[in-house]
């Protein structure tokens, strides 16, 4: 009995090794046929047509900008969200507000996409803020984004908050203090290691994020600085493609491979990023 | 009367009064907007999707299957069966492995071991990959199996469960944290072998947070889309009828639909929208009067 629960726990591990397996044995192929440093350093990406070219950067920069976007969104209105279920509301009204907030989590990345096609780009940027955009845009695909991450920054920054315990909101309001500066100055610089894990958390998740790119940022790839532009990502590439015909081996299927380990590789280096800035800036309390 | 009560707020009202000086007033209010923004946003898109999908939200829309040719009265119904299918598929694997796993890890692991360590680390990096790479990893697993057809209900329950086993073993794990150490010492002292303890003492008390846990990892995985893209699943004209069926499922019906020029399938996807968004919200539903209701407090 117990053999077979310690199995379970182990299943894990062999996911992840299944993972690294599974991405590896396509990509070594491509790299096969591609550089590995042309791959990484190319300006130009080219995967079905003549004449082929495998440089990752455009999709590199797709994925950057939008996550961008996403964070210059999520980060302000998340923590704002936070600071005030923390230290503002009562606990009745947190107990209504958090579930509502993470129901926004809950709503499939596609619905997103829908939204952000269909209202975002057409009704608010280009109906009210008048910005010249492309039917798909990686502004649109961004904010969308940025809304879809909100209640992970919010709800685990909220969690960091609510730890900082009620002596050093006590001694700073008995110092004269206001609720303001306390939060500011007192809760906030307390909770950072919490706070800066969601923040990072809520990066990688962007960077994952596949669908809402896919529907509202566009299937061009594009090497621009402009959020108004279409700018495919990595997960967009992925799942654009996968779509169509890919014969297994083909270079087309190998190509889907490289760019999911790379993405695998960049999500794995957020993530060990973010295990050691909880251990670093953690306060024992 | 009166005037004892007016001098005792006075000073009050001067501390109030710092509490409310212009700075702390203009932080509030964004406080507010943030939490303002997030829920008004909401709103918006489950009212304009309705308002674009409600004239194609019928009964054809679960009788008819999709059609390249009839835009206007083309349907799920291969996709809502397909998405059934794939839930009970996904529960099936997912759900028994992660409470195993969990209850492994909470009641018997010693945690200064390396490898309960190795599953720990683990366990947070799989709950940050994207999910279109379950997928890949589905396609290889079939693979090695030597199934060379990848869109079936199987593979993609496959794909769902993988994705959300680091959810459910997290979740599962806190509400089995949760329960109080006197109830598993008062079961030992009893006699109970820490087995028994366990099936008949721990794990009844953590049933509301497990399912609770549960069932909104089943609401993830019911909307996504992206893993199973890379399994090739698509149109298909038949309703899926068991595990080797192949399918369709919801949001690659409507990620496909989405994505096509004809503003008839637009309407289409907002339609599939509505019935996808009333499972997710219905599961949250559910999982949140769970919580409310049988949760216990220790």
């Amino acid at each position: 009995m117990l053999g077979i629960l310690r199995l379970s726990a182990m299943t894990s591990v062999l996911i992840t090794v299944g993972i690294i397996i599974a991405l590896l044995r396509p990509a070594i192929d491509f790299f096969r046929e591609v550089p590995l440093l042309d791959f990484l350093t190319g300006t130009s990406w080219r995967p079905n047509l003549e004449p082929m070219s495998f440089g990752v950067l455009p999709l590199v920069a797709g994925t950057g900008m939008t996550t961008l976007v996403g964070l210059m969104i999520a980060v302000p209105f998340g923590l704002g969200a936070a600071m005030y279920l923390s230290e503002y509301a009562s606990t009745s009204t947190r107990r209504r507000l958090k579930p509502t907030l993470e129901l926004l989590a809950g709503v499939p990345s596609v619905v997103y996409g829908f939204f952000a096609l269909q209202f975002i780009t057409p009704t608010v940027l280009t109906g009210w803020f008048g910005l010249q955009v492309g039917f798909t845009n990686a502004l649109a695909a961004g904010i969308v984004l940025g809304v879809m991450i909100i209640p992970t920054i919010a709800s685990l920054s909220e969690d960091a908050m609510s730890a900082v315990p009620h002596a050093l909101r006590q001694g700073s309001l008995a110092m004269g203090a206001n609720r303001m500066q306390t939060t500011l100055r007192v809760v906030v610089p307390a909770a950072i290691s919490g706070i800066s894990a969601a923040i990072v958390l809520g990066l990688s998740r962007a960077v994952g994020e596949t669908m809402i790119v896919a529907l509202a940022s566009g299937g061009r790839p594009n090497l621009t600085v402009d959020p108004r532009e279409g700018m495919q990502t990595m997960t967009g590439f992925i799942a654009q493609t996968a779509g169509g015909e890919n014969p297994v081996g083909s270079v087309s299927y190998n190509t889907l491979f490289a760019v999911g380990l790379l993405l695998f590789a960049i999500t794995l280096l957020i993530n060990i990023l973010s295990i050691r800035l909880v251990r670093r800036f953690r306060e024992v309390y | 009367m009166s005037a004892t009560t007016y001098d005792a707020g006075l000073p009050q009202r001067r501390a109030r009064g710092h509490e409310y000086n212009p700075a702390s007033l203009v932080f509030l209010a964004a406080l507010w907007l943030s939490l303002a923004l997030g829920i008004v946003f909401l709103l918006t898109l489950i009212v304009t999707t309705a308002i674009d999908g409600a004239g194609r939200f019928d009964s054809e829309l679960l009788t008819n299957y999709d059609s390249t040719l009839f835009p206007e009265t083309a349907g799920l119904r291969a996709a809502f069966f397909g998405s059934l299918w794939l839930m009970l598929g996904t529960a099936l694997m997912a759900v028994p492995m992660g409470i195993a796993a969990a209850v492994y890890l909470e009641e018997f692991a010693d945690s200064t071991r390396w490898y309960n360590r190795l599953i720990e680390v683990n366990l947070q990096n799989l709950a940050a990959v994207p999910s279109v790479i379950y997928g890949m990893l589905a396609v290889a697993v079939a693979g090695l199996l030597g199934s060379a057809t990848t869109n079936i209900v199987i593979v993609g329950s496959l794909a769902l469960a993988l994705l959300i086993l680091p959810v459910i073993i997290i979740s599962t794990r806190e509400a089995v944290r949760a329960v109080p150490r006197d109830i598993r010492e008062g079961s030992l002292a009893l006699g109970a072998t820490p087995l028994q303890t366990t099936w008949k003492q721990v794990l009844p008390s953590a049933i509301p947070g497990i399912s609770t846990g549960t069932i909104l990892a089943l609401s993830r995985a019911i909307g996504e889309a992206a893993p199973l893209l890379l399994l090739g699943v698509g149109t298909i004209l038949f309703t899926p009828n068991g595990f080797l069926s192949g399918f369709q499922a919801m949001p690659v019906q409507i990620y496909g639909w989405t994505s096509e020029s004809q503003d008839e399938y637009k309407v289409a996807a907002a339609a599939g929208i509505i019935l996808l968004m009333a499972m997710v919200l219905l599961l949250n539903g559910v999982a949140i009067f769970i919580r409310n209701r049988f949760q216990r407090r220790w």
